[in-house]
């Protein structure tokens, strides 16, 4: 019974947190490179309808995948053409992608599926599979349910913390990309262009999100509905700065919320020993609860790239 | 190779006009893709919009809950600080209202119970703000992260309030017991019958003169008296301010206690006048229209009620559209929404250079134009 339960509790963890790790992975490389990213939320929200009807009409994951990363990463070079280029407010930007997004997938859906807004369910063949069917019976429920029973995107997902990893901290561009966000006039002193390391970064940052889209209904449902993405952007948003701008703390954040999301489903109407009955609000709540905490406690420490949301003006 | 500037005229007339054509023409490019005919929904939305005085009185009642997000977006931004959490913060009041008019409205008349509710919507929406407040002026936590956090934390209160503490008992729908009529604002019907008028039915109530008066004290405010000065002051340089003995700090507070309660008057509206009964969802992304309202507006209060009469027109047509055109989707206008947040926040910078240039290619303003 026990067994049975840290299975599923960790299988389901796991499905919750993907999306959000590709998210706040996402967010990480754009802001580390000096740009805000409130879009996190329109661009998988965009994703997941792109994958959704690609996926109904061409009948190919691959397709719907490759569809999804594109548009993401379009809505990304959008804001960096508003902010990057044109120097525009990028808090402003994000949250107007995030509003456009969330009345265009509708729009588009209602007109294009006429189901009220909802797409066809992708049929099985569309749909990621677990990757070893079997590993349930083999490995038992905790190892093979909860760790081994996942679609390729899950485990994607954990692989990319350590490439981003790699990449911020081990590689020459990630410290010409980390040094875009603190000191964009040095990395202009040292002759490279902090427009191009702005706009790479925010290419992978839409590859990133176009996953977690993706993911959102090639795994999690097989179906596009309006604002399925239901805050998720900003959980991950909320993760990236738990997790202080960086991948693995940010991959422990999402993890934890993924499991606070689990147990808050789990414990509806459960009484606790000593404690009683727990408000489902309230665990839901303690994501957004740890944050602000969080945020209040960094008092003093630069924790946040120095240059975030700083347009660069290059001297003439 | 710098743009020449705006003439001031065009910065506040054209400017936003030209933003919202864009925005227009985009929003069009949409429905011409989706097989609709752009110019047959923008005839049937002014037509539910202003068509008649049933659509008018409707179109009236958004703009009343748009002028006091859009005053509340404003106030903040004067004060140098974006505030995305106008959304929560009328969650807030809305609670606020609620719990007030269920827990006094039995014992006490309307002419007390009334100014109670105004007072208990702009007081929650105010102290929900005055966290982030005090977060960012103490603490230094960015306000825009800490609203939005404080966003998802005004819903989940709501619904735990709702569902746990003062959902009717019996009731499968999660909404509390209808107010006693002492705390029900009148509306338009029930106030102009006073005067012997016949008013179609509608949402539109009282709310919307508080919301005139809003916009009038914060205008008041902002440029009339001391207060606002420091204000502005702080929002247009901080260090400034300092140097000039103005604590940003104390500023970052007042402004968005203000706005907060400005923001909470939503409830006001949506609560006490319109549903008369606490519920769910009542603030609708009104936060964030607001948004766009104040961006339309330049953060004046005689634009705001400009662009909150534009927004409410566009919800309320778009709402009638919907009735004749099944396949169009309000969610157009929120679209539209988006666009014009987009362009007028965001690529602000974007379309302006070119019309400057526009404006002063054009005969006659060259001469005009201060040395």
């Amino acid at each position: 019974m026990d067994a049975i339960l840290a299975g599923t509790l960790l299988a389901s963890t796991l499905r919750v947190a993907t999306p959000l790790i590709l998210c706040a992975l996402a967010g990480v490389l754009a802001e580390r490179s000096g740009v805000i990213d409130l879009g996190l939320e329109g661009k998988m929200l965009f994703a997941a309808f792109a994958a959704a009807a690609v996926g109904t009409v061409t009948g190919s994951t691959f397709v719907a995948m490759l569809a999804a990363c594109g548009i993401a990463v379009l809505m990304s070079w959008l804001h960096g053409f508003a902010t990057v280029t044109h120097r525009g407010d990028q808090v402003v930007s994000g949250m107007a992608l995030n509003i456009i997004t969330y009345g265009l997938t509708a729009v588009l859906a209602i007109a294009w599926f006429q189901q009220g807004g909802q797409t066809p369910p992708l049929g099985e063949d569309v749909r990621l599979r677990p990757l070893w069917p079997g590993a349930g019976e083999t490995f038992g429920v905790i190892v093979g349910e909860g760790l081994l029973g996942h679609d390729g995107l899950v485990y994607t997902a954990l692989a990319l913390v350590g490439v981003v990893w790699f990449l911020l901290y081990r590689t020459r561009l990630g410290l010409r990309l980390r040094a875009v966000g603190e000191n964009p006039n040095m990395v202009d002193a040292a002759g490279l262009s902090v427009r191009r390391l702005r706009y790479l970064a925010l290419s992978m940052n839409g590859v990133l999100c176009g996953l977690a889209g993706a993911y959102l209904v090639l795994a999690q449902s097989a179906a596009f509905a309006p604002n399925m993405t239901a805050g998720r952007g900003y959980m991950a948003l909320a993760a990236m700065i738990f997790g202080r701008w960086r991948p693995v703390p940010a991959l422990a954040a999402c993890l934890l919320f993924g499991f606070l999301d689990t147990i808050a489903v789990r414990l509806q109407g459960v009484k606790l020993p000593h404690i009683g009955e727990v408000p489902v609000q309230a665990i839901q709540a303690l994501p957004y609860l740890f944050t602000v905490v969080l945020l209040a406690a960094f008092i003093g420490r630069n924790v946040a790239p120095q240059a975030l949301g700083r347009p660069y003006v290059k001297e003439h | 190779m710098s743009a020449p500037t705006l003439p001031r005229w065009a910065d506040v007339v054209v400017l936003p006009l030209v933003n919202l054509a864009v925005a227009l023409l985009i929003s069009g490019a949409v429905m011409a893709l989706i097989g609709q005919n752009p110019l047959e929904v923008l005839t049937l939305m002014a037509k539910g919009a202003f068509g008649s005085m049933r659509g008018f009185s409707y179109t009236l009642y958004y703009t009343t809950t748009f002028i006091f997000t859009g005053l509340a977006v404003a106030v903040a931004a004067h004060g140098g600080l974006f505030n995305i959490g106008a959304e929560g913060q009328a969650t807030l009041g809305g609670l606020g209202a609620g719990i007030f008019a269920l827990w006094l409205a039995r014992d006490l008349p309307g002419f007390v119970m009334l100014p109670l509710i105004i007072l208990a919507s702009a007081g929650f929406g105010a102290l929900w703000a005055l966290v982030p407040a005090y977060l960012q002026a103490y603490r230094g936590s960015h306000i825009v992260i800490t609203t939005i956090m404080f966003n998802f934390l005004a819903y989940t209160l709501l619904v735990y309030l709702l569902v746990n503490v003062l959902k009717a008992p019996g009731s499968m729908a999660v909404e509390s017991a209808p107010f006693e009529p002492s705390a029900a604002l009148p509306n338009a019907q029930e106030a102009f019958a006073w005067f012997g008028i016949e008013w179609p039915s509608s949402p539109l109530n009282l709310s919307f003169l508080l919301a005139l008066a809003a916009a009038g004290l914060v205008y008041a405010y902002l440029w009339r008296t001391r207060a606002g000065y420091r204000l502005r002051t702080v929002g247009a340089s901080a260090g400034a301010a300092e140097y000039a003995g103005i604590p940003p700090a104390h500023q970052i507070l007042i402004a968005m206690a203000i706005s907060g309660a400005l923001a909470g008057m939503v409830g006001v509206n949506e609560i006490a006048g319109v549903n008369r009964r606490l519920l769910l969802d009542f603030v609708a992304g009104a936060g964030f229209t607001g948004i766009a309202v104040a961006m339309m507006g330049r953060n004046h209060p005689a634009g705001i009620l400009l662009a909150s009469l534009l927004f409410g027109a566009l919800f309320q047509g778009g709402a009638e559209v919907g009735f004749e055109m099944p396949q169009f989707s309000r969610e157009m206008v929120v679209t539209l929404q988006g666009f014009v947040i987009l362009l007028s926040g965001a690529m602000a910078y974007v379309l302006a250079p070119t019309l400057a240039r526009v404006i002063h290619a054009l005969p006659g303003i060259a001469k005009r134009r201060p040395a």
